[in-house]
């Protein structure tokens, strides 16, 4: 069994967000870059099915520049094989669907993993265009993934609930919590990260789908009232004078 | 035509159909053209008229036994034909599980762009200009839509419901599904809890690390119920089997805006307030006049919450015994 495991590289969760003066893009300056946590839980699911002897080869992909080279690396270093970085800027989600879809066909993966969104644009439609460019049946916000015969039972998360999915497989499925537990990289596997190959691929011709025109902060939150212990019951009316409670 | 992906759900239109109804409908209007709505699976004629108080004035039914449960396949195929047939130039989605599990597949069959987290109608006098939710409600993004159609998703709770009622027709459109659309079936739904569910609560009653232990958590079930909102807690209380992974709140487990937020207990670390901050009305109790939830809050207790809960939750009982 293959898996290709899709990787974001995105700010920190700790990242204050600030952007350049012109208004047009992120400053990334002093800005660390991590693995999108939610396409975490499917590599490192991915990587337990390999511990498991289910699975032979896991494949990291992210599209991006030069600069993604060390989020690759960290996945490498939590465990992946190799890894695949498309050499172009990721401008949005219809291109870098486009990208994968394009390196992914006819490569015989089983399991193609991505998070349930990035962190940072929150878009959420790279897995299901993928899914849709290569005609494979798709689980969304799937928080548990085991393989069968030769398919898989998957839960997914839908209000209220969840549902229990039987799968063909190949199968996409965007990951969030539940899947699996985020790693620390050890030493060893950091030793060995930095000898695992990391092939770089010129990308294919796509068409845009969304051009970003600019980014604005929401607008600022007035000033806190506050009431004291003894004026709980002054809180209480101020909700139900605004019609809230 | 704008059309609605008008996902019915445990016997009704929830909430966040009924805005994205209200978007699409207005955003028809803003083009000069009508709104429809397609609906896939059994629902009755009788719920789908219920759309046209909010302005859709025609529903395709594609009605099939294989289409009783969703699958996402199936779903995007039966309403990319509808967009197709009626050269939809917008196809509007709620951001739920299944409206955002479909939407890129409709968008990829229709050549549309695609764009989720829509906060506002688009300036639509040269081509679609959007503003989207983005950085986990830490920025707004503009967007310009490169293709000639779109297929977008409304952030819920971020437009809100107006009726407009319209005369409307319903009429049945012929689709079957291909074979290949049940690769991935749900066999079976496990429901979480019979509680209010989180994405479409109105009010949240959330609580975090200060209540010290779960055998705490009488008096924040008892304020929920009370004013009828559901609980959420932060991650560190779900990690620990405090309280079940499902109410999970922050940038890495559910993502809501309630009209009111009640933060009890809880810091406000960054990745907690991910998840929450587009909440309308924010109340923070906590103890520590430094932690940083009050900074993004409307109303602030800096008080012990075993103090100033049950005080709450006094005053409450007041209001409702009068009303
Ligand atoms: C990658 C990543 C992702 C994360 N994702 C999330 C996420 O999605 N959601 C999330 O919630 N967290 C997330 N976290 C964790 C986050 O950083 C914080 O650790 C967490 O939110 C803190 O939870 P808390 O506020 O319940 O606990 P604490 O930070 O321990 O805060 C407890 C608060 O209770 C107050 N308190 C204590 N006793 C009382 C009392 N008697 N009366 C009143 N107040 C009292 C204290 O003053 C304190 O402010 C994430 C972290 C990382 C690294």
């Amino acid at each position: 069994m293959k898996i290709l495991v899709c990787i974001s590289h995105v700010p920190d969760t700790t990242t204050k967000i600030v952007f350049n003066q012109d208004g047009k893009s992120l400053n990334a300056s002093g800005v660390t870059f991590i693995i999108n946590p939610y396409d975490e839980f499917g590599l490192v699911r991915a990587i337990e099915f390999q511990e498991q002897g289910k699975a032979e080869q896991v494949t990291v992909i992210c599209v991006g520049g030069a600069e993604v080279e060390p989020t690759l690396r960290k996945a490498l270093a939590i465990g992946a094989n190799d890894a695949v970085r498309i050499n172009a800027n990721p401008t949005d989600a219809l291109f870098v669907a486009g990208q994968i879809a394009a390196y992914a066909k006819g490569k015989g993966f089983d399991i193609i993993f991505a998070g349930k969104e990035s962190i940072d644009y929150n878009g959420g439609m790279v897995p299901g265009m993928i899914a849709e460019m290569l005609e494979l049946p798709f689980v969304s916000f799937a928080t548990k993934m085991e393989l069968a015969g030769r398919g898989a039972v998957l839960r997914r998360e839908v209000d209220g609930g969840e549902e229990v999915i039987e799968s063909t497989l190949p199968v996409v499925v965007s990951c969030q919590k539940g899947m699996s537990e985020w790693r620390i990289p050890n030493m060893r596997g950091i030793m060995a990260s930095r000898t695992k190959p990391l092939l770089v691929v010129e990308p294919i011709s796509v068409a845009t789908g969304v051009q970003t025109s600019g980014y604005a902060y929401p607008s600022a939150k007035g000033s806190c009232v506050y009431f004291s212990t003894e004026e709980s019951e002054n809180l209480v009316n101020a909700l139900h004078n605004k019609g809230l409670i | 035509m704008v059309l609605l992906f008008a996902e019915y759900s445990d016997g009704h239109f929830k909430k966040a159909v009924l805005e994205a109804a209200t978007y699409a409908s207005d955003l028809a209007k803003s083009l000069g053209t009508t709104c429809a709505a397609v609906s896939v699976g059994a629902v009755s004629d009788e719920a789908l008229k219920t759309l046209s108080h909010y302005g859709v004035s025609k529903v395709y039914k594609i009605v099939d036994a294989k289409l009783d449960s969703f699958t996402n396949t199936a779903y995007a195929a039966a309403t990319a034909a509808v967009a197709i047939q009626t050269n939809a130039k917008a196809i509007i989605f709620a951001q739920t599980y299944n409206g955002r599990a479909v939407a890129p597949r409709v968008a990829i069959k229709i050549d549309a762009s695609a764009y989720s987290g829509v906060i506002q109608l688009p300036d639509t006098t040269n081509g679609f200009a959007s503003l989207r939710s983005a950085f986990s409600g830490k920025g707004i993004e503009a967007i310009q839509a490169g293709k000639e159609k779109v297929v977008i998703t409304i952030k819920t709770n971020s437009y809100h419901i107006t009726a407009n009622p319209v005369d409307c027709t319903l009429e049945n459109f012929a689709f079957s599904p291909a074979s290949t659309s049940f690769e991935a079936v749900a066999k079976e739904i496990v429901k979480a809890s019979e509680g209010i569910s989180l994405t479409e609560a109105e009010l949240v009653v959330s609580a975090g690390r200060g209540m010290k232990g779960p055998e705490n958590w009488g008096m924040i079930e008892e304020l929920a119920s009370l004013i009828g909102a559901a609980t959420a807690c932060s991650k560190p209380t779900a990690d620990m089997g405090w309280r079940p992974h499902h109410e999970h709140v922050g940038q890495t487990g559910i993502q809501i805006a309630p009209n009111l937020y009640i933060a009890i207990g809880i810091s406000g670390a960054i990745q907690h307030l991910a998840g929450v901050s587009s909440s309308k009305t924010i109340v923070v109790i906590n103890k520590d006049a430094e932690a940083p939830f009050f900074k993004i809050a409307d109303y602030g207790i800096v008080g012990d919450l075993f103090e100033v809960v049950p005080k709450i939750i006094a005053a409450i009982k007041k209001i409702k015994g009068k009303s």
